[in-house]
């Protein structure tokens, strides 16, 4: 299985930046016009990111995200050789979890 | 009857995705800075409205120091990119809209006390319209906007 989240995160001058690339399909949800099916949305609500056991960042998302959601985002207090943990948790209730350390 | 059909499905979308996370138990523990997932602010129709449910107040006050970094013309709404920072102090929360999309809040980040405000990510967006950060600092919203173009809808696909 492809791994559902890949995480960059590099300390420069005291600022750690996280860059994150996560395996979603974030659908909204669609009705076919013929035969009236509708296929529920399917996209990750809450992306939390943790540093130590302290939330740095959480993130609510609605459908309108692209696929295969990328986020970055700065923070300050960490540093290199920290690792931080990155998960998400999505509408039907998937959730993942990555542990990276920081460069 | 039938476009009816089609509004109510977009208005009750986020409502019932929702009560299917409750009953999972899912929105119960998360001990996090926001308390659950607004699913209000993701359904509400406009700007104004949206912001309302997120903050209580749909009262943004234009703000210089709010960049919002997109391209002018995106060939795929599906996909935009979009950078808001912003050098307001004591920023709490950062929301990213498209104004004319059918909900346009996208996503919302809540920032804690050692993160700068700083969010990059990728949109959708159904059409051109402006894209509007909302940025909460002691108790007050900034907001800032950017108008991108959009040569192929991303909403349908």
């Amino acid at each position: 299985m492809e791994t559902p989240i890949k995480v960059k995160a590099r300390n420069k001058n005291g600022v750690t930046t996280i860059r994150a690339l996560m395996s979603h399909p974030m659908s909204v949800e669609k009705k076919d016009k013929k035969s009236g099916k509708v296929t529920p949305a399917h996209f990750i609500q809450t992306v939390t990111c943790e540093h130590n056991g302290k939330v740095v960042l959480t993130a609510e998302w609605g459908a309108a995200v692209s696929a295969n959601p990328y986020l970055s985002f700065k923070f300050k207090g960490a540093n290199a050789g920290d690792s931080i943990k990155l998960s998400w948790v999505d509408n039907k209730d998937k959730k993942a979890t990555v542990n990276a350390k920081i460069k | 009857m039938n476009s009816n059909r089609r509004t109510l499905l977009k208005g009750t979308l986020a409502a019932s995705a929702v009560s299917v996370a409750a009953s999972a138990g899912l929105l119960a523990p998360r001990a996090v800075l926001a308390a659950g997932w607004p699913a209000p602010a993701f359904s509400a129709k406009g700007v104004d409205a949206s912001l309302t449910e997120l903050y209580g107040s749909g009262n943004a006050v234009d703000a210089k120091d709010i960049k919002i970094k997109a391209p002018d013309i995106a060939e795929n709404g599906a996909v935009v990119p979009v950078t808001v920072s912003s050098t307001i102090a004591n920023a709490e929360s950062i929301s990213i809209f498209v104004a004319k999309n059918p909900s346009p809040l996208t996503s919302t980040y809540a920032l804690g006390s050692g993160t700068e405000a700083y969010i990059g990510t990728r949109i959708k967006m159904g059409k051109t319209s402006d894209v509007v950060a909302v940025v909460k600092a002691g108790g007050k919203l900034y907001s800032a906007k950017k108008e991108v173009k959009v040569t192929i809808g991303g909403c349908g696909g």
